[in-house]
């Protein structure tokens, strides 16, 4: 754990930095009550009413976001591969060319269905 | 007895060992640089974008406005510190700080130079060296987006929403890329720690065998910072200001610091991973000692400024993508390019270890599968504008019947039609005797007749 010691200062004095500035901000300025300058921002208008809790999105997002974790998991595997890849000779070769291939069918099928389609 | 290994003032021992010390001064220096490049980095952007658009730019405050970007940070913790009634109050505190403490971390990794003695200690010019560096900051970084997509969420507001969840979608699209185009040169150098890259970088920089991946690594930095031309998820014009919106004062602030640090560590990764780290270039290294002491740092600022000047030429050159133009872009070609590639570059390198292949082989096969490659993206292209072009020559068919259909309406102008609204009943009567036959009140004798009647 020795090594993750120098990082562990270097996010003590970062974070003291950001919670630091976050509770000067608070202190340091002016405080003038307006009820309009509480209200969301939007460009004037009376704003939309959210539901409790959060609004919508569309479920698109979603769908990135399961893509990224296929492909991230993809990643995750190619890099012990990569940095092993001298010492596994032809066969590490031919199981990545397999595993990509395989990754790749999933991938074609999702763009023929459409999936990475954005509008 | 002095202990070599403890901090010694004055025949006093401490007990504080020397490697904690160094390293403490390390973190506060890598802090304070971080910190003074954010600012200067703010002023050189204004004075570049001024340049390049015929303008001034800032040069009041200090020598060439060089303190410009302080007086904005004393003038934003001046500034009152609104929290909307609608947020989520403690996520939107929690949020630009753990916006900001990513960015610092990522940094940790990145090598600025070779040994060196500080307080006659011998210690490297990095803050620590992990055998698993880079992914060290893509984990790191990845933990910025929850800062983001915090901030848009718990603002309680439209526009922050949208942007926030934009901004992570782009994030983590570019990422896969720019994971990819890390592959290549892991499998070049063997190993994933920041420092062993830059010294298996003694020979050639990884830009020259690995220029693909370079390129796409620079492309999907520019989306992974959420800069211009990638810079959807603040596009002015649809978002306001994207997921920072409903942020002021130095909680605003910090967001935008943890941008302009993140504009470092991705330019510090790519100089690390394809342009040899801190060594120094060509000309330069000829003389043996450009690459020891602290000459190095000096190398690495010049080739960050530059990456930063790059930054900066970008926005002040490109217009901003359209999002499905973005996704596009990141989806369709930079994923499977790099894949490709990443395969094509195993394939070399297996065949050199063998030893089948020397240089002289190397280039047509190269050469071949490039064409290869750019010939089935133009055919996937060309397909795609067809699809494109039926569908909207069918959308433009259904287009010209509706608006045949709109007559009645006055071609849906100045007020369109409801959704499902159907022509309106009343179709204008005909004329049935001459228009000069107009009584003095305006009338037509027939409508005269008709009002008579009712």
């Amino acid at each position: 754990m020795d090594t993750y010691v120098p990082v562990l200062i270097l996010g003590l004095i970062a974070g003291g930095f950001a919670v630091f500035s976050v509770i000067m901000g608070a202190m340091t300025g002016p405080k003038r009550y307006n009820r309009a300058k509480y209200d969301s921002y939007e460009c004037g208008i009376e704003p939309t009413p959210q539901p409790v809790g959060g609004g919508r999105f569309p479920v698109k997002y979603y769908l990135t976001a399961m893509l990224f974790i296929v492909f991230d998991i993809e990643i995750v595997f190619l890099y012990p591969w990569a940095v092993a890849f001298d010492s596994l000779g032809w066969f590490g070769l031919a199981e990545m060319f397999l595993f990509i291939l395989t990754v790749f069918v999933a991938y074609a099928y999702v763009w023929r269905r459409g999936g990475l389609e954005w509008d | 007895m002095a202990n070599m290994d403890h901090w010694v003032i004055n025949g006093f021992d401490t007990h504080i060992p020397w490697w904690f010390l160094l390293t403490v001064i390390k973190g506060v220096a890598l802090f304070a640089m971080l910190v003074v490049l954010t600012l200067f980095n703010i002023w050189f952007e204004r004075r570049v974008v001024s340049w390049m658009q015929m303008r001034i730019g800032p040069n009041r405050v200090g020598p060439q406005g060089l303190l410009q970007s302080l007086a904005d940070g004393v003038k934003l913790a001046l500034k009152e510190d609104i929290v909307p009634e609608n947020a989520d109050k403690p996520v939107f505190w929690l949020a630009p700080v753990l916006s900001a403490i990513p960015a610092f971390l990522a940094f940790a990794v990145i090598p600025w130079g070779p040994e060196v003695s500080i307080f006659g200690h011998r210690t490297t010019l990095q803050l620590v060296d992990l055998p698993i560096g880079v992914l060290y900051i893509l984990a790191v970084s990845s933990v910025g987006i929850y800062g983001i997509v915090l901030a848009g969420w718990s603002s309680g507001s439209t526009y922050p929403l949208l942007g926030g969840i934009r901004s992570s979608a782009q994030m983590i699209s570019y990422e896969i890329a720019m994971g990819l185009s890390f592959a290549g040169v892991f499998l070049y150098a063997g190993t994933m720690s920041t420092s062993g890259i830059v010294a298996a970088q003694e020979q050639t920089w990884y830009i020259l065998p690995l220029c693909i991946s370079g390129i796409i690594y620079i492309i999907a930095m520019v989306g992974e910072t959420n800069r211009a031309p990638f810079d959807l998820p603040e596009a002015e014009g649809e978002l306001v200001g994207g997921f920072h919106t409903e942020y002021t004062s130095l909680k605003f602030a910090l967001f935008f610091l943890a941008e302009y640090i993140n504009l470092v560590t991705v330019s510090s990764l790519a100089i690390t991973m394809f342009f040899g780290g801190w060594r120094a270039p060509w000309p330069l290294s000829l003389w043996s000692g450009a690459n020891q002491g602290w000459y190095p740092m000096i190398w690495f600022l010049v080739k960050l400024l530059i990456f930063v000047f790059v930054f900066i030429w970008l926005r002040g050159t490109l217009p901003r993508l359209r999002y499905d133009q973005f996704m596009k872009l990141g989806w369709k070609v930079l994923i499977p390019v790099s894949l490709v590639w990443l395969l094509l570059v195993a394939v070399i390198r297996q065949l050199k270890n063998v030893g089948d292949m020397d240089q002289a082989h190397l280039i047509p096969i190269c050469l071949g599968a490039a064409a290869l490659f750019v010939l089935v993206l133009v055919a996937l292209e060309v397909r795609e504008r067809n699809q494109v072009s039926r569908d909207r020559r069918s959308r433009d068919a259904a287009e010209l019947a509706r608006e045949e259909d709109l007559e009645g309406l006055g071609g849906g102008f100045p007020v369109p039609p409801m959704p499902g609204q159907q022509r309106a009943a009343i179709t204008p009567r005909p004329l049935r005797t001459p228009i000069l036959a107009v009584t003095a009140n305006g009338h037509t004798p027939a409508e005269e007749a008709s009002d008579g009647r009712q």
